[in-house]
């Protein structure tokens, strides 16, 4: 019987990724996907005729620019075009707008606070040096600090040199900025409810914290060192939809040899004497690979794809309370005329941007407070945006595609499952939010997709349905990611590895824990990673 | 209208603000008649022409009759208050206490960390009331640092229009203009003066190493000043310049530029771009014995363990092609530093540059520098390595800046 030289468990942006690279390398890589398409939480899909929906994630970033260009992505059809900035309205019915322009910015901003306006020069000073610090990073792996190897004591000097080579102000504000919640960080630099607000915003997104919680500044970090085409901290769309990203990643597997099963669910891991030797299929179909690969977060590919009796106990027990929380949902909505917003001019570019109905970071903290009860926030916050506004291709002309991620959502209701009757209740909380800053809304809506962590666990397999697949706090993060000892994408079973974003370092559709992982596979292999770009420079 | 409504439409009004992502200066309808070849740049979001018809030309008005150069987008912050002497003098670098009402000064300031924030001029306009004009915009820094001080500091860069009268004639202009007792003014005096039923200031200084004079308007009497200016100097050859020109003017006198001779501290992100005032020239600031300053601790401490890694200073260069942004070299391959601004000196006949070294070259070792100067011609480049010698600043020296009376041309 055929023995794959890899088998990748889930078709998600990291798991193609991984299996592209392996299959440029030579290996025979077979890819298993539950779902009938491919794409994970990165996937385009349309649900009513005519609307296509960025159902799970909705913009692009992170996604490294050395993995399109290696994988000849753009060949493939991807393509990312960068949008305006973004708006928070405000309760009393005005907006704080984030323009690209530098002064318009900053004359927006002094519209609430001269002071403020003058101090986003230094706020953008400091995270950029953070931004830099991190970069280089992502596309290593991270060292184990308990190992002698040569290879893990340079990564680890490497590091040490990196931290040394800041001047001992940036040094303080390195550790101030992993470990301090974004609210008293930007305290530091702001004053006004609202311009604090829309900072705190990148340091709550997918995270099961309130922007009071300890470690939140550095999910702001995370969510700001991506880039668009060298334009550092932009955000785009990936035209077509994020299932665009991972189609072209799909194409590119093909292309280059690769194999795709869809609707190929698996049961577990077929593990003999210790090693992994291929994956069991739902129907209870074997498939036989020398090398098993998860995409799944830790605690799927540990708890359920993996026997208890493969694993150490400590292992185990720290796979256990890995955390990996359920805080968001998400509303896709389909409509049939653009929105209007009665606060905004009608010429405003802010239709093109990043919405938010949340106005102070208190009310960011009082709708955490819902979640920590096990309820979904009365007052949501919203990170809400039309992407047919510039992609033409999601939607009928003059109709729209609009993706709203919604927190904060709990993985239970008050100790229960939801219900159908929950998530109707959750969808009313989000509808009834947009609908007091645009009235006439609901009657727009010609057909919307709503999902709980519970609908997201169940198709995407996110365990809770969180986007990270865990949290990105400071111990779950670099060589502690997602599990001390086994940072480097091996696991305790020979032969296994993590690609997902459980590993480092960690979520967001990046692709760097798939294309890590596949440059260790390789070098366990002794196969050559020509194939594979050197992170780019950061200068 | 009723309460509310005003609210509404003074708030769409602020709100509009994205539609006009270059804005007019108060001077701008004057401007945008003159601005022939439509050649702007942003400046602080502003407008601003870098050349209205011809740069040479524009240039040689400076040197040789008047030239009108528009300063509305500089940052402008008004101080005042009992303790404002005192808050500027623990600012800034050199000591406020000697500048008498009346007087303006070229000053600096810096971090906490020694490093230079901006350098500007600050105009004292009576005992308690300064103004503050710099490149780069400081309001929480400025606020922060007056905490314990009885001032008050307000950013009024859009309410107060300023104008630069640059060039041998401007002085005339200005009597002819009918502004009685202008003539008083010495170097880095400053005056009120009544125009069109407003105060406006006038202080003799200038970023040309010319005999020149700043106005300080409130900006809806901005174009009447204008008009007063360019009425008075038809027969003195006023003209409205560019800010090409002045950036020539400005070389020649060795004056430096925020952001383009050195990084202000808050712009920069590399730390090694960090730059002391001893590292851009301006240690001459620095005043030791006035008691403590923001930065003094860190700037008496670089001095001390000698630990100030650059300078700047004045290259002369063999031949006549501009090194701008040319590597410089000691003994023809070892790199010592960068050209920041360079040109062939009509004024001087020389080719002048101003650069920053890294110690001791510049600064012990001034012998055997080199620049590398990749003169593109035709897509193709030149490259030419030729001798530069560390000469003084200002590179030119024009004994009608300082004459007393100014001169009457």
């Amino acid at each position: 019987m055929k023995a794959w030289d890899a088998i990748v468990i889930g078709g998600g942006h990291n798991g193609l990724v991984n299996a592209c690279y392996l299959q440029r390398a030579g290996l025979d890589v077979l890819v298993v996907e539950k779902n009938d398409w491919v794409g994970g939480a990165a996937t385009s899909r349309e649900l009513t005729p005519g609307f296509l929906y960025s159902n799970c994630s909705y913009v692009c970033s992170l996604f490294r620019p050395e993995i399109m260009r290696d994988l000849e992505l753009p060949r493939f059809g991807l393509q990312v075009i960068s949008y305006e900035g973004g708006a928070v309205f405000t309760r009393d019915g005005d907006y704080l707008a984030n323009y690209r322009d530098h002064d318009a910015h900053r004359r927006e901003f002094a519209r609430f606070s001269k002071r403020d306006a003058e101090a986003y020069d230094r706020y953008s000073r400091d995270v950029t040096r953070q931004c830099r610090f991190i970069q280089p990073l992502l596309m290593r792996t991270a060292p184990d600090p308990t190992s002698f190897r040569p290879r893990d004591l340079g990564e680890l000097l490497y590091l040490g040199k990196k931290f040394a080579g800041l001047t001992a102000e940036e040094m303080v504000l390195t550790l101030r900025f992993w470990t301090m919640s974004i609210s008293d960080f930007l305290d530091e630099y702001f004053e006004t409810d609202v311009i604090k607000a829309n900072f705190a915003i990148s340091g709550i997104i997918g995270t099961a914290l309130g922007p009071m919680s300890p470690g939140t500044a550095y999910v702001l970090l995370h969510h700001y060192m991506g880039e668009v085409d060298g334009s550092v901290g932009a955000w785009g769309y990936a035209r077509g939809g994020m299932g665009s990203v991972t189609k072209a990643l799909a194409a590119s597997f093909k292309a280059s040899g690769g194999t795709i099963r869809t609707g190929s669910e698996v049961d577990h891991v077929l593990i003999k004497s210790g090693k992994a030797k291929g994956v069991v299929l739902a129907g209870g179909e074997e498939i036989f690979g020398k090398l098993v690969i998860s995409n799944a977060d830790v605690k799927r590919t540990f708890l359920k794809l993996v026997e208890e009796k493969e694993l150490p106990d400590i292992f185990l027990r720290r796979v256990r309370n890995f955390k990996i929380r359920g805080s968001s949902g998400k509303v896709n909505i389909a409509l049939d005329s653009l929105p209007e917003f009665p606060a905004l001019p009608k010429d405003s570019p802010v239709y093109r941007a990043d919405m938010h109905f949340t106005d102070s970071i208190e009310r960011m903290e009082r709708a955490y407070d819902d979640w920590k009860a096990g309820r979904w926030s009365a007052d949501p916050f919203l990170d809400m945006m039309i992407p047919t506004t510039l992609d033409p291709t999601m939607a009928p002309p003059g109709k729209h595609f609009m993706s709203c991620f919604v927190q904060y959502a709990p993985p239970k209701i008050d100790g229960r499952e939801w219900t159908a009757a929950d998530r109707d209740g959750f969808a009313e909380s989000v509808i009834s939010q947009i609908a007091d800053y645009s009235p006439g809304f609901r009657d727009r809506i010609v057909h919307m997709e709503v999902r709980t962590p519970r609908e997201i666990e169940a198709e995407v397999g996110l365990t809770e349905g969180n986007i990270f697949q865990g949290e990105l706090t400071f111990d779950q993060l670099l060589f502690n990611r997602p599990v001390p000892g086994y940072a480097q994408y091996r696991s305790p079973v020979g032969g296994l590895y993590m690609c997902g974003s459980s590993t480092h370092p960690g979520g967001g559709v990046m692709g760097a824990p798939g294309r890590n992982a596949a440059a260790e596979i390789l070098r366990d292999l002794a196969k050559p990673t020509l194939h594979m770009s050197p992170a780019h420079d950061v200068i | 209208m009723n309460r509310h409504v005003k609210i509404k439409s003074a708030r769409s009004a602020a709100q509009s603000h994205f539609r006009t992502l270059r804005l007019g200066t108060p001077f701008q309808p004057r401007i945008d008649a003159l601005g022939l070849k439509q050649d702007w740049y942003s400046w602080a979001g502003y407008r601003a022409p870098h050349s209205l018809w011809d740069e040479e030309l524009e240039y040689f008005a400076i040197r040789s009759q008047a030239a009108l150069f528009d300063i509305s987008p500089m940052t402008k912050y008004r101080i005042e208050g009992p303790d404002a002497e005192a808050y500027l003098d623990r600012v800034t670098l050199r000591d406020v206490t000697k500048l008498k009402p009346g007087r303006v000064h070229y000053t600096a300031w810096c971090d906490d960390e020694g490093f230079v924030l901006d350098d500007g001029t600050l105009f004292r306009l009576s005992s308690t009331r300064f103004r503050l004009c710099s490149q780069e915009r400081h309001l929480p820094w400025l606020l922060d640092s007056a905490i314990g001080y009885e001032v008050s500091v307000e950013e009024e860069t859009e309410a107060v229009a300023g104008l630069a009268l640059q060039g041998p004639t401007s002085f005339a202009i200005l009597r002819d203009a009918g502004f009685a007792g202008v003539e008083r003014l010495k170097i880095f005096d400053l005056a009120e003066f009544a125009h069109d039923g407003a105060t406006i200031t006038i202080s003799r200084t200038g970023f040309t190493g010319d005999l020149g004079y700043e106005l300080f308007v409130p900006a809806d009497k901005a174009l009447s000043l204008w008009d007063r200016l360019m009425a008075a100097g038809e027969l003195r050859g006023i003209r409205a310049i560019g800010y090409t020109a002045l950036n020539r003017a400005r070389l020649e006198a060795g004056l430096i530029v925020a952001n383009a001779d050195f990084t202000a501290s808050e712009h920069a992100i590399r730390a090694d771009r960090l730059r002391m005032p001893d590292e851009i020239g301006l240690g001459f600031m620095v005043d030791p014995e006035k008691g403590h300053f923001n930065g003094r601790r860190a700037i008496l401490e670089a001095r001390a363990r000698k630990k100030l890694h650059h300078v700047l200073v004045g290259l002369e260069i063999e031949g006549n092609i501009p090194a701008e942004h040319a590597i410089v070299y000691y003994r023809k391959s070892h790199e010592v530093g960068l050209v920041s601004a360079a040109m062939w000196s009509p004024m001087a006949k020389r080719n002048i540059a101003l650069a920053s070294l890294q110690r001791p070259y510049g600064d012990t070792i001034v012998d055997d520098l080199w620049v590398e100067i990749y003169a593109m011609r035709e897509l193709q480049y030149q490259k030419l390595m030729k001798k530069a010698k560390v000469v003084p600043r200002p590179f030119i020296k024009l004994d009608r800046r300082t004459a007393n009376p100014p001169a009457d041309f």
